[in-house]
């Protein structure tokens, strides 16, 4: 860029040749990278994103309907298939609302309080990521088990944990808890209390404020909290797996249902019911694509100060 | 409504945040809480709001205790120095949110709720605005519709934590007296929080100067300025020189210059003098021999600095621009300086009283008030 002379001295000041005709902003070297640099960074995301999403995605529903939609729709309408999506729609619905209350509970205690071991309950939010599903899903066994410490109380009372729905949304619970929690945490602190004292000094109780002025504040958040949290309810494996035992038609969820399915050769119908579990990924993206355009504004103007 | 304030005493962990205030309050009163970041005024505020629960002492307003009311129960109207309005209300619903939330009987039809925000944004001089959000406002409209949403519940008393504190110099200056009209047509009891001396002089009937938690000063703002009680609350509010001086047989001894005083002090005392009230006076009368090191003119101001012949020490002066004397300082001319007026105080160990350093640090020079740019 040797070339370019000092312009500004000029009067009135002229766009250099070089320039062409064009604006001076898409030149301007300042605070733009060269083309190939551009065009490279675009090429490598794009190919990884083809590579790691796009391709397992299409790879999925081309499997699927592979020996054709005869054999995609019999797999799908298998009852055993029926029944493990019923399972994991029920395990989603008990664990994504409790999840709720819980990630909100939490949340609203550790951004918007100052109270003795909020460090420590913060950290405990963080453990279902930090332990292995697998080591979650013991443990619920350790506990309810027919061995375990409360499993005989439970057995006495003709209550099955283990085994069973009890377990499995419990298990769903404990995977998924972190996600609403931590998606609200830094919005709720970042926004601070001004809001909720300015509606305490203007006479509204403790859960007035929560419903008009804190709950709309983090709507957005608690959204995206809600969806991921049911994606990963969807799509629970190795937790499940341990309590679940694996009963056809009774205690399998989806995602053990494929596995099953995998395990014994049947790979079309096995990548059938992974077409559905995507598919209903899918319905999630497309549902927060949809609620984001609509409220578009809203959000905007939710993000602005 | 007036307000009592007695022995209110509030640590934070291990930091006196105010050590037994007092303070009368009267009713209809537009009172200033100024003093340095850490002093306690804020906390003194959010005291009064009930919003911060104090350790000690109480709070009346008129006849009723009020030291163990719940804030929603206390009715005052707070107004936040980031506005805290509610982004996904309308600037109509954010006005009739505190008689939106009374309960079943005690409040009023949506209808009324709509006349009433509507007649407060005409008093706030915001007509037309009822249908925007708040991300569609100025900061200096965004103040306003705060202030109207405060005034809504008719508040017992009117509380601001510095509420110009955010907006740029001009409005600020535009808000301060649009205010001032305000509280005069309302009559509704006034507190405000400031770091700003030229604020709280300009805009109070009485200013609060604070300092470590504990109140240095209560008095018009006249009185304070003129007759500032400690050495605090002459360095607070507004430049000062500190001068070495002694006081024998009723008249004050400077550096060989005898001049008449009133005080009841006697022996080696403090001199503080403002830059303004410094005089330049004729070489044949009386005064301190000076030479001028340094002249900056500031807006309608000059302010200049000079080295006392006496003892090597530095002071500012500061002279209108108009004033004939102003054109004989410029840097190396001897001056011949006399004290106008000055305040006097016990010679105290240390060579000069520190303000704490400034709430905005990051802040943009314009927005720090004078304080920190003399």
């Amino acid at each position: 860029m040797s070339t370019i002379k000092d312009q500004s001295l000029l009067d009135p000041p002229t766009i250099p040749k070089e320039f062409g005709s064009g604006p001076l902003q898409r030149r301007n070297a300042a605070i733009t990278e060269p083309t190939w640099v551009r065009w490279l960074l675009i090429a490598i995301a794009l190919g990884f994103l083809s590579l790691f999403l796009l391709l397992p995605l299409a790879a999925v529903f081309t499997e699927a309907l592979r020996d054709g939609w005869g054999t995609y729709l019999t797999a799908l309408a298998e009852p055993d298939a029926y029944s493990a999506l019923q399972l994991t729609l029920l395990a989603a619905a008990i664990a994504v609302p409790l999840n709720l209350v819980f990630g909100v509970s939490a949340a609203w205690l550790i951004a918007k309080h100052e109270f003795r071991g909020k460090q420590l309950l913060t950290s405990l939010i963080d453990l279902p990521f930090s332990v292995s599903p697998v080591v979650a899903g013991l443990v619920y066994v350790l506990i309810f088990g027919a061995q375990g410490w409360a499993g005989p109380w439970f057995a006495e009372h003709d209550i099955k944990v283990i085994f069973a729905v009890p377990g499995i949304a419990l298990a769903t619970i404990f995977v998924t808890f972190p996600f609403i929690a931590r998606e609200l945490i830094p919005l709720m602190q970042e926004q601070g209390t001004d809001d909720e004292q300015a509606a305490l000094t203007l006479g509204a109780s403790g859960f007035k404020t929560f419903w008009r002025v804190t709950l709309p504040n983090i709507k957005w958040g608690l959204l995206y909290g809600v969806l991921l949290c049911n994606a990963r309810a969807f799509g629970e494996f190795g937790a499940v797996s341990v309590v679940s035992g694996h009963i056809r038609g009774q205690t399998n969820t989806l995602p053990l249902h494929i596995e099953i399915l995998y395990n014994e050769y049947a790979f079309a119908a096995a990548f059938a019911v992974a077409s559905l579990l995507a598919g209903l990924a899918l319905l999630t993206l497309l549902l927060k694509s949809l609620l984001e355009w609509r409220y578009a504004d809203q959000l905007a103007a939710s993000r602005r100060h | 409504m007036d307000i009592t304030i007695k022995n209110v005493r509030k640590t934070f962990a291990d930091f006196p945040a105010l050590t037994g205030v007092d303070l009368h309050i009267e009713s209809g009163e537009l009172i200033a809480l100024l003093g340095p970041s850490g002093s306690g005024k804020t906390t003194l505020l959010r005291a009064l709001a009930g919003l911060e629960p104090i350790d000690g002492g109480s709070i009346h307003f008129g006849s009723t205790d009020a030291t163990n009311l719940s804030v929603q129960a206390r009715k005052v109207g707070f107004v936040f120095q980031h506005y805290a309005l509610f982004k996904h209300m309308t600037v109509a619903d954010n006005i009739a949110f505190g008689l939106s939330v009374r309960d079943g009987k005690t409040r009023p039809t949506s209808a009324e709720q709509k006349q009433r925000a509507l007649e407060l944004l005409d008093l706030v001089q915001l007509k037309g605005l009822e249908k925007r959000y708040p991300a569609q406002l100025s900061g200096g409209q965004k103040q306003r519709v705060a202030l109207a949403r405060a005034l809504a519940i008719e508040p017992r008393v009117l509380l601001l934590d510095e509420p110009f504190g955010a907006l740029d110099a001009k409005v600020r200056k535009d808000l301060r007296r649009w205010l001032r009209e305000l509280h005069d047509k309302t009559g509704v009891t006034t507190v405000f929080v400031t770091h700003d001396q030229e604020e709280a002089l300009e805009l109070a009937d009485r200013v609060v100067v604070m300092s470590r938690g504990r109140i240095e000063q209560v008095g018009t703002t006249a009185e304070v300025y003129e007759k500032p009680a400690t050495p605090f609350v002459f360095d607070f509010l507004g430049s000062v020189n500190l001068l070495a001086g002694e006081v024998q047989g009723g008249k004050l001894k400077l550096n060989g210059l005898s001049l008449p005083t009133d005080t009841a002090l006697s022996g080696p005392v403090d001199v503080y003098v403002r830059p303004h009230d410094l005089r330049l006076v004729e070489p044949t009368s009386d005064g301190l021999d000076a030479q001028v090191s340094f002249v900056q003119r500031t807006g309608p101001l000059v302010k200049a600095v000079a080295k006392l012949a006496c003892d090597d020490s530095k002071v500012d002066i500061e002279l209108g621009h108009l004033d004939p004397m102003a054109l004989a300082l410029k840097p190396g001319t001897a001056v011949r300086l006399l004290p106008a007026s000055f305040g006097l105080f016990a010679r105290t160990p240390h060579v000069a009283v520190q303000t704490l350093p400034d709430v905005m640090p990051n802040a943009v020079p314009e927005q720090r008030g004078d304080r920190a740019r003399a």
